[in-house]
């Protein structure tokens, strides 16, 4: 049982009054393989014991036939929304401050309408909140796996969550939906299994990731290797390579915004001055800003799981996975009704290429929405512009299945 | 500053009252002129004034398109606004739809009204259709809004098995009169904008258009007008009585 006057006395005063929010969560972990059922890696290898770490909102319908799948970016998590229950015993003191990562969207009378919906999230194979991933131990020495962990990609988080389905007895889901590396999840979703899609919805993420985002990727990774902490990734017990993996933080953080955010919420402000102190220390905001940014990254995010997810993210290429190189081959696999998202100052997954996207379904006689969302908040966006965002969900949730 | 539509007649009347000696000639061969118009109009079915529908009611162009259109038919709107046409036709037809559209408050009402829309400038042309993938290319009241139309008309029947064009036309006989008594661009029921907050940058008459379709290797195949109230097939004359055309046109063999 969940108490409640103790949950008040944490959380911000309010919080779990607001009627549309989910309230209090608590996550479930469950074990999808172990020895005797390995899970078979995109790699060929196989890895056990896996554990997932999920949360679910809202009730599953007697037909089973309600159920939302959201999925999470490249520093997400399975904590959708609401109050983590659970944030003091697991150490993840920062969602005591913060509900979950789409709470503006997903709640009673919310676009994700918990009152409706199902909606279930999960935390990918390789990350570092409750699902296995490189911090875990190693079943054969006991010790955390670090970079002997199995290289893994975005066909095996979606296998892995085909496998929670099962496991949940849901066959079917009404929606699968997510932004940027989630958005590509959606991607893999519909083509992987497109008996078990009914709707599908990308936002602000394209079927491959361009050069120039593999080149932030790998100088993000760089700066992660790079530090005295790292040690070939066994860092777990000692000082951690907190250095690198706030760099790698603050230079993606620049591709999640635009020249024209930045502008608006920094221009050339110093920081708390008005004068230069001609020193390397934080002169501007906008340095501050990225700084906080990369400091509380690394108090959340496990430096070796940020280099399998970026990793993951570059190799994934729909049309090479399910199409022979041809996207138009692979969209030619999708039933499920399909709305692409794009934001206008993405420079991360460009409008270009998300476009590219919807039009392989039109190449191939598909249905699909396609929209380009106007907005100066770069790839931040699809987190951002809740109010378009949210109707844009709402409003496609709430059409006719074509069944 | 608008003005109303038809006011001609009472500026024609002013105009000729200032140079009465020559002018009441003029005016009454003109009032005879734009008797014998109205007659031929009213023989026509024209009820003056009253628009083709009734607020709530189908458009009529709408209904006309729709019943062009076999069941189970696929159809590509091309600037497809809020996809009520489609919208329609998918749940009355239960038509394969698929809706075009640059307005992003547009886009999102064809979001909400179940309308699948890819935004895009029709003037980037229509790349991601492959060739006849559609039964109809629906290019509604939008011809005389295109930077460049001929491209987007030679996309419809290379994406289409036909094209549907709608637009108004700037033959009509008012029309004619209004710029040439007045002096200025018309403002009439067809044509409601003043030039400068036009999106009709590229008026055309049906005779424009016919002249158009065939140096583009192309043929109307079949035409209605709306002469004042009424729907009917296109006559020979209707580049003078017709205020609005809908058009079936295909590649010519």
């Amino acid at each position: 049982m969940l108490d409640v006057n103790w949950a008040r006395t944490v959380f911000p005063p309010g919080a779990l009054d607001d009627p549309t929010s989910v309230g209090l969560t608590s996550a479930h972990t469950v074990t999808l393989a172990d020895e005797s059922s390995p899970f078979r890696l995109d790699t060929g290898e196989f890895i056990a014991p896996v554990d997932v770490e999920y949360e679910t909102y809202g009730t599953l319908s007697a037909a089973r036939d309600n159920v939302v799948l959201v999925v999470h970016a490249l520093s997400g998590d399975a904590h959708v929304a609401g109050w983590d229950y659970d944030a003091i015993q697991t150490g993840r003191k920062w969602r005591l401050r913060k509900p979950g990562w789409w709470d503006t969207v997903v709640g009673p009378g919310k676009p994700l309408d918990t009152r409706k919906f199902f909606v279930i999230c999960a935390n990918v194979l390789g990350s570092c909140y409750g699902t296995t991933g490189p911090g875990s131990p190693h079943p054969r020495t006991g010790k955390p796996y670090g970079l002997s962990f199995p290289m893994v990609t975005v066909g095996d988080w979606v296998n892995l969550q085909a496998r929670l389905l099962d496991h949940l007895g849901i066959e079917r889901i009404l929606a699968v939906v997510g932004g940027s590396l989630g958005g590509q999840q959606v991607i893999e979703w519909m083509m992987a299994y497109p008996d078990r899609v009914e709707k599908a919805i990308v936002l602000a993420a394209s079927a491959k990731l361009s050069a120039q985002g593999l080149a932030f990727n790998a100088v993000g990774r760089q700066t992660i290797m790079s530090d005295p902490n790292f040690n070939g990734g066994n860092y777990y017990g000692g000082p951690v390579p907190a250095q690198g993996l706030s760099a790698a933080r603050m230079l993606a953080h620049i591709t999640y915004l635009s020249d024209a955010a930045m502008d608006m919420k920094f221009g050339r402000r110093y920081r708390n001055k008005t004068k230069p102190d001609f020193d390397f220390g934080i002169e501007f905001e906008v340095e501050s800003y990225l700084a906080y940014q990369g400091q509380s990254f690394v108090e959340r995010f496990d430096a070796n799981s940020y280099l399998y997810i970026t990793r993951a993210m570059d190799y994934y290429d729909a049309a090479e996975r399910w199409g022979g190189g041809n996207l138009v081959e692979a969209c030619s696999r999708v039933t499920a009704d399909t709305m692409v998202v794009s934001f206008s100052s993405d420079w991360l997954y460009p409008p270009a290429q998300c476009r590219e996207l919807a039009a392989a379904f039109c190449q191939c006689g598909k249905p699909v929405t396609y929209i380009e969302v106007p907005s100066s908040y770069g790839h931040d966006a699809f987190l951002v512009e809740t109010e378009i965002v949210g109707k844009l969900l709402a409003d496609f949730l709430a059409r006719e299945p074509k069944r | 500053m608008s003005r109303t539509p038809y006011e001609w007649e009472d500026r024609l009347v002013a105009l000729l009252l200032r140079h009465a000696a020559e002018g009441e000639a003029i005016h009454e061969k003109l009032a005879r002129l734009v008797d014998i118009l109205e007659a031929e109009e009213k023989a026509l079915g024209r009820v003056t004034g009253k628009a083709p529908e009734k607020e709530g009611e189908q458009r009529y162009d709408h209904r006309l398109i729709e019943q062009h259109i076999p069941d189970g038919a696929s159809v590509l709107d091309l600037g497809c606004g809020a996809g009520t046409l489609l919208s329609r036709l998918i749940q009355a037809k239960r038509v394969r739809g698929q809706g075009v559209e640059i307005d992003s408050a547009k886009v999102l009402e064809c979001v909400a009204n179940g309308v699948p829309v890819f935004q895009t400038n029709l003037d980037h042309g229509l790349g991601m259709f492959p060739d006849q993938s559609f039964d109809f290319v629906v290019l509604e009241k939008t011809v005389q809004t295109l930077n460049r139309p001929l491209p987007v008309l030679q996309e419809m029947v290379r994406v289409g098995k036909q094209g549907i064009v709608t637009f108004p036309n700037f033959g009509h006989w008012q029309m004619r009169l209004d710029l040439a008594l007045n002096g200025r661009m018309p403002v009439t029921r067809a044509f409601p904008y003043e030039w400068y907050e036009s999106p009709n940058i590229r008026p055309l008459t049906l005779n424009d258009f016919d002249a158009c379709v065939q140096c583009q290797g192309m043929r109307i195949v079949e035409g209605h007008a709306v002469v004042g109230n009424t729907v009917r097939p296109l006559e020979l004359d209707d580049n003078l009585f017709a205020e609005e055309v809908m058009l079936i046109i295909e590649k010519a063999a």
